[in-house]
């Protein structure tokens, strides 16, 4: 359980944290969002014991990182941002480096090295220096040294940044499989990735959390959740106007269509669903509906809607 | 017990650090060959006609004094430009643990220069019979005046991610403490600094005690003076450490 209360941080007159609280628990991968300066990185690095927070505090699994980060410490395995890694080391070396500082030595060591690079499809470049790698090879290295302990907590900062698409899909799929033990914490930017990763996202802006929540649950709060969009065999000007006598329906907007086939996109007035009514219009006229789909709603658009209202916020403030 | 191994580990890091990169090398080389030109060609070490190591150690406080802050200026800058030390702060290790670990490497290697120095000695005992007993303690003050001028150089590396600065600070910050004593700037202080801050100053600089070293006795004065001097300034590299910013 990672447990963030009332957390600050402030830099000289800057506040790039204002007052954020969270909590996660066993099996949660937590996206984290927000534009870039939002806040992110401060709060990661305050959670895995790096920076000391202004006010507010940490604790993870118990122990209050503030007091006992080295304890908190152990429980975490962390990515940073940037991947920092030691140029001048081999990746062998580099991880039996980071296993001894996680308390492992001799041959134990060495078997969670080996384990490591076979795990994160790194053996082949074992005892290449770490500055001969590719941006991919640099993020995996840096996901071998979060993972060599075997960690309860896991928090990493743009995992898949700058990655190319087959890269990022190898890095998901082994986020994925580690979820169900584990306390994932990930920041990104990359929405589809929250979609395809996350049981619960937080989005931060201006340092302030404004929104947490399931991604299901915060693509409702698009303007465009469950807008039906409706296919049909029917005349144009008749259709546009019984479907737009539809009680919940707000307005109606012609998509595409000639003489015979229509499609059609319902947009209602407070989110409510609208395949009955359509279903049943279409059955008093008796057209063909030959297709029909509801819109899920879009993260890009509350993404962006709750952060740009943010930032208008702010100014007036 | 983990404090050893981890101190151990970053150690073990350090040292191989400073051989994968030409830094061992230049160094080892340059130090040696200025030894050696100072010692011989300078220090007049055959006309003196004495056997001794006298002319040998007067000049280790300005060598170091160039030297150490090159060997230290990566140690903490490096970290931070690389953000290596974000990683390293977050694997459960403690500052004083990465001091530990550091200052080990690091002294360890300004001892492996010094001990490559053995042909000075050899020659002095070829040419008469030199008395071990000051030549060994000799070698004790010079490694612990190395090790203060690290402690200096250590602090400064921790106070910017550029090497560069770090070296000058520490150059600078050595020179002072080098002259700390040195009339001139007794005289600089005298003009607006009352007489106990100048007495203060005066008695912290390096030079009496360098002066008891190029004699090659080894007072215990000394000895805590160094050690001393060497613990307050990693204590300040630790509290340093302690209140990163991020950056």
């Amino acid at each position: 359980m990672i447990k963030v209360e009332h957390l600050v941080k402030k830099f000289g007159l800057r506040t790039a944290v204002d007052d954020v609280s969270f909590e996660v628990g066993k099996g949660t991968v937590l996206g984290v969002l927000g534009p870039n300066g939002a806040g992110k990185t401060t709060t990661i690095r305050m959670i895995a014991g790096y920076l000391p927070p202004t006010a507010g505090t940490v604790s993870v699994n118990g122990i209050d990182v503030g007091t006992d980060p080295v304890a908190a410490q152990k429980q975490i395995g962390y990515m940073p941002e940037n991947t920092p890694l030691y140029d001048e080391m081999t990746v062998a070396g580099f991880l039996g480096f980071l296993a001894e500082l996680r308390g492992f030595a001799g041959q134990e060591r060495d078997r969670r090295v080996d384990a490591i690079l076979e795990k994160c499809m790194l053996a082949k470049v074992r005892h290449q220096t770490i500055d001969t790698l590719s941006k991919g090879y640099r993020r995996r290295t840096s996901l071998a040294q979060a993972l060599l302990h075997d960690p309860a907590v896991l928090l990493l900062d743009e995992p898949t940044e700058g990655l190319d698409p087959n890269q990022k899909q190898v890095v998901r799929e082994m986020i994925h499989a580690m979820a169900q033990d584990k306390i994932i914490l990930l920041s990104t930017h990359v929405l589809e990735e929250v979609e395809a990763l996350c049981s619960r996202a937080v989005i931060i802006s201006e340092g302030r959390l404004k929104a947490d929540s399931a991604p299901a649950d915060l693509k409702k709060r698009s303007a465009s959740y469950n807008a039906l969009t409706v296919e049909l065999l029917a005349p144009r000007a008749e259709a546009l106007q019984a479907f737009g006598r539809i009680p919940d329906v707000e307005r109606v907007e012609f998509v595409a269509g000639d003489d015979r086939k229509q499609v059609l996109r319902l947009v209602p007035r407070d989110k409510q669903s609208l395949s009955v009514g359509a279903v049943e219009t279409a059955a008093r006229h008796k057209w063909m509906v030959t297709e029909m789909r509801s819109d899920p709603g879009r993260l890009d658009e509350v993404f962006r809607q709750i952060t740009t209202t943010a930032d208008v916020g702010r100014q007036s403030a | 017990m983990e404090f050893c191994a981890h101190a151990r580990a970053i150690a073990k890091r350090e040292w191989s650090a400073y051989f994968h990169s030409p830094v061992a090398y230049v160094f080892i080389v340059i130090f040696l060959a200025l030894a050696g030109f100072f010692t011989f060609s300078v220090g007049g070490f055959y006309e003196a006609g004495q056997a001794d190591l006298r002319g040998f150690f007067f000049w280790h406080p300005w060598l170091y004094l160039i030297l150490v802050p090159a060997v230290a200026m990566r140690l903490w800058a490096e970290e931070r430009r690389q953000g290596t030390l974000e990683m390293l702060f977050t694997s459960a290790v403690t500052p004083a643990q990465a001091i530990a670990g550091k200052m080990a490497a690091a002294w360890g290697f300004l001892a492996l220069a010094l001990a490559l120095t053995f042909p000075v000695p050899l020659t002095a005992a070829w040419l008469g019979q030199p008395d071990w007993g000051v030549v060994l303690a000799g070698y004790l003050s010079s490694l612990l005046l190395a090790g203060a001028y690290l402690a200096l150089g250590m602090f400064t590396s921790a106070l910017t991610r550029n090497q560069v600065v770090s070296f000058v600070l520490a150059v600078v910050g050595g020179l002072f403490l080098l002259l700390a004593g040195f009339q001139p700037v007794t005289e600089l202080l005298a003009r607006w600094a009352p007489a106990w801050v100048v007495d203060g100053v005066a008695a912290f600089g390096f030079m009496p005690h360098v002066e008891a070293m190029q004699r090659g006795v080894l007072d215990l004065r000394d000895v805590l003076y160094f050690g001393s001097a060497t613990g307050f300034l990693l204590f300040l590299t630790q509290l340093v450490l302690a209140n990163r910013t991020g950056r």
